[in-house]
């Protein structure tokens, strides 16, 4: 039979091998058929240390990670003493036969007999493969896979490892607990949220990204630069975030879709080309991947405390829309509607994730690629009417883009407040034309807001409001709080702004009790639905440890927490 | 041949007499000398009087913020190699604010001409110490003179290897004239650092103190010789050199993208069937 879920931990020091055969592991559990949900804990070294790779796997699809263990991979021993209380009260533990530990639930093997130190990971592998259950051919065949690259001697070495520890396990009376159910395999791809980020932005046509690198966003420019070669692109590492946002916005200005990515402190250098992206319209993503602060705070853990900060980034006033995807599917697709909107209303356009999600691998279904448009840069020189003016005053704000060069047209951008045809003017008759202009393009921003997502009970009890990478967590919390017995309903926001209180206030006014549900510690977003509707909203569990919301946390604190 | 007209004649926000009009003049007899047209040249400015020059020209212009003229110049010119980018700014400008954004333009190479108005004062906020001031110069802001010695940017350049690197001066039209030439013709970075007078707020670095001092260098002067460059670079006080001060054949930045062999990136689209075989790694 097998289990129809699992939640597997494996810990270890930076250095020891660890993120190599959970990447393996989880590649060889989606390409077997399963679902998962994984999130990484790193700290902010090199070596050494205490890091954790958790997977959470399923027969069906999951959304939120978990906190309660049921199997504990430990490649040293502080692993052990760490996470001893989140085992479950049958679950297991994998160690080395040298770790001294009395548990009950400990498989001890002889790692050191099958490889130096330095391949015990590999050792690791087979033996859970073995206890997973999983198909020996699938996991070997995406071992080899990971280090393709690699020389036929290593290749070679990194098989004897396993098969010697595979047989090992094979030869032993070894415990049955963690094995998972049978799945059909499935030809899902496995990514994680920054990735999914990059792969949005190509397939939308970004051509130029600069980046300052900057955990956990890094890795997002990362994988555009292992695809700028096949793909045409420019990756560029800037001098400063400074430099990373004035780059994307010269890149824009001649005519390229291009982005930033960065995170809360590398965002806040970014903030003036924020505004000069705003005054001299000019399309740009600008990514910003959670993490707590302030200042530096803890630069690997997560949190979703810069909503605020982006929603008012920037000196006057300007239209923006800020995204805030829910899953790594919506790491993918609201890239694209961001870079396409960026181009469309000519505005900065923002994405916000943090490091949970940054970091979390899941299975996704590939993508429809021949389905997708791409931003459609500018407008054609032969539909301007002449004289060309980049500023031209219309009705929806957005004037026509020419690019500089394709055609005999000047085209000319301020950061001074401009005449129509670009150029500096104190001519506050003018100012006032422009400022009304600029803000004449949130009408459209806002008829093309991503519509808040409601699962569950009509007239809850408790209908849970949040939003980002919170959103699983709630929505799996809220099912569970049905099982027992109440009718509850979760309320996820993958667009955080503009807010049009017309698309929920009436789910907010149909539920016995609102709770809002956030990653951070003055309830940013509670702040602005309240605002922007008038009402009050008392009831919060906020999370602000550093640490991804999960359903225990919320059910622990709804259940203290009196609502 | 072209005429100097297609790039207008504008009403400026200058000062009488400020060195910027004759920089202007320059430039115009430059970029026409140059073969180009208005719609074939991006220009990129900062914040500053200098910054408003290319307000001045019929061109195509982004005008940006204080310091940023570098970085947003090199997008341009990614996005399109194809097109001169001339970047236009002034001493705060590029060597005070904008100064990381220098050095690494520099050390990229990419192929820009950087034409600093550099006046040794910040007039536009009206005549506080810029990183040009020399030791000892006394402003409002600088009551007890300048404390802090003054940025060499021609010395900085040449030690960076810069890949052209010409000092001119405002009141020499003709020989400005040329330095832009040269500098537009450069495949790589160029820097024309343009010695400028403020008539209003640089009461000491005035036209007769520089023409006093300012002297042509030799055609004997061999300015591919790094080591006799680094020694003119720091030339400064009763003897400035004037003209190309050390120039190489590093390749420029955008070489090293295969993506901009031929076509400009901004008239690229994206390959799904590329994108497609991409995405199999996540397989």
């Amino acid at each position: 039979m097998g289990r129809q879920e699992l939640h597997v931990l494996i810990g270890g020091e930076a250095g020891q091998g660890l993120v190599t055969i959970a990447m393996i592991l989880t590649k060889a559990l989606v390409r077997s058929g399963y679902y998962l949900v994984v999130n990484q804990s790193y700290q902010s070294r090199i070596r050494g240390g205490h890091n954790t790779f958790a997977i959470r796997v399923s027969t069906e699809e999951i959304i939120a990670p978990r906190q309660r263990l049921d199997f504990l991979v430990a490649l040293n021993q502080e692993t052990v003493d760490w996470h001893r209380t989140e085992i479950a009260p049958d679950g297991l533990i994998l160690l080395d036969e040298r770790f001294a530990d009395a548990d009950q639930r400990c498989v001890k093997a002889p790692f050191k007999q099958f490889a130096e130190e330095k391949f015990a990971n590999v050792a690791y592998l087979a033996v859970l493969n073995k206890l997973l259950g999983l198909d020996e051919q699938v996991v070997f065949q995406t071992l080899e896979d990971y280090f393709g690259a690699k020389k036929p001697e290593v290749t070679e070495k990194n098989r004897q490892i396993f098969s010697a520890a595979y047989e090992w396990a094979s030869g032993r009376n070894l415990p049955e607990t963690v094995r998972l159910a049978p799945v059909a395999p499935q030809e899902h791809l496995m990514l994680n949220g920054n990735e999914a980020i990059a792969l949005g932005a190509i397939s939308a046509g970004l051509k130029f990204c600069a980046f300052y690198p900057m955990t956990p966003a890094t890795s997002i420019s990362l994988t555009l630069q292992a695809a700028a070669d096949d793909l045409g692109l420019v990756v560029e590492q800037a001098e400063d975030e400074i430099a990373a946002i004035n780059m994307a916005i010269g890149a824009s200005y001649a005519g390229v879709p291009a982005m930033v990515a960065t995170s809360g402190g590398g965002f806040a250098l970014m903030v003036e080309g924020v505004s000069l992206a705003g005054m001299t319209e000019t399309p740009i993503l600008i990514v910003v991947a959670q993490r707590p602060g302030p200042a530096t705070g803890l630069p690997t853990r997560t949190e979703q405390g810069d909503l605020e900060f982006i929603l008012h980034a920037g000196h006057g006033e300007f239209p923006r829309a800020i995204f805030a995807p829910t899953t790594i599917e919506e790491c993918f697709h609201l890239t694209r509607k961001a870079l396409i909107l960026a181009e469309k209303y000519q505005s900065p356009i923002f994405l916000l994730t943090d490091q949970f999600l940054a970091d979390s691998y899941r299975a996704v279904a590939p993508f429809e690629i021949d389905a997708l448009d791409a931003t459609s840069v500018g407008s054609s020189p032969e539909e301007v009417s002449l004289p060309y003016q980049r500023y031209a005053l219309t009705d929806s704000g957005v004037s026509p883009r020419l690019l500089p060069g394709q055609s005999t047209h000047l085209v000319v951008c301020d950061s001074d407040e401009h005449t129509s045809d670009g150029h500096i003017t104190e001519d506050l008759t003018v100012r006032i034309l422009m400022v009304e202009k600029r803000l004449r393009k949130s009408a459209g921003l806002r008829a093309e807001v991503t519509l808040p997502e409601y699962q569950g009970d009509n007239r809850p009890e408790v209908l849970f409001v949040t939003w980002g990478s919170s959103c699983g967590a709630v929505v799996e919390a809220a099912a569970e709080l049905r099982l027992r017995g109440h009718r509850t309903a979760a309320l996820c926001f993958a667009q955080v702004w503009p807010l049009i209180p017309d698309q929920f206030l009436s789910y907010l006014q149909g539920a016995d009790n609102v709770v809002m549900v956030e990653g951070n510690a003055t309830a940013q977003f509670t702040r602005m639905i309240c605002r922007e509707t008038g009402l009050d909203l008392p009831h919060r569990i906020l999370r602000y440890d550093g640490l991804p919301m999960t359903p225990e946390y919320i059910l622990g604190q709804f259940q203290s927490g009196g609502f | 041949m072209l005429s100097e007209s297609i790039y207008g004649n504008y009403e400026t926000a200058w000062c009488p007499g400020c060195g910027n009009f004759r920089i202007l003049a320059a430039l115009k007899k430059a970029l026409v000398e140059s073969n180009l047209t208005p719609h074939e040249v991006i220009f990129v400015s900062g914040i500053g009087q200098a910054a408003k020059t290319p307000h001045y020209l019929n061109a195509n212009l982004f005008n940006g913020l204080h310091g940023r003229s570098l970085p947003v110049a090199t997008g341009c010119r990614l996005a399109n190699h194809q097109m001169p980018v001339i970047v236009e700014t002034g001493d705060g400008c590029t060597y005070g604010e904008g100064g990381n954004h220098f050095l690494a333009a520099i050390r990229r190479n990419i192929n820009i001409t950087l034409l600093v108005h550099n006046n040794q004062v910040y007039g536009l906020t009206k005549g506080q110490a810029s990183p040009t001031s020399d030791e000892g110069f006394i402003t409002k802001a600088q009551p007890h003179g300048v404390y802090a010695a003054a940025f060499n940017p021609i010395a900085v350049a040449v030690a960076l290897h810069a890949g052209f690197v010409a000092r001119s001066f405002a009141g020499f039209e003709d020989h400005l004239t040329e330095m832009i030439k040269q500098a537009i013709s450069h495949p790589g970075f160029a820097l024309v650092d343009i010695l400028q007078p403020c008539v209003s707020f640089n009461k000491v670095n005035t036209f007769a103190w520089y023409k006093n001092r300012c002297y042509r260098l030799p055609e004997t002067y061999d300015p591919t010789d790094w080591s006799a460059a680094i020694l003119k670079a720091n030339e400064w006080g009763d003897q400035i050199p004037l003209g190309v001060i050390s120039k190489n054949s590093r390749p420029p930045f955008e070489a090293h993208f295969d993506c901009l062999g031929h076509t400009p990136l901004a008239r690229q689209q994206v390959d799904k069937a590329k994108l497609k075989a991409f995405i199999t790694h996540y397989r």
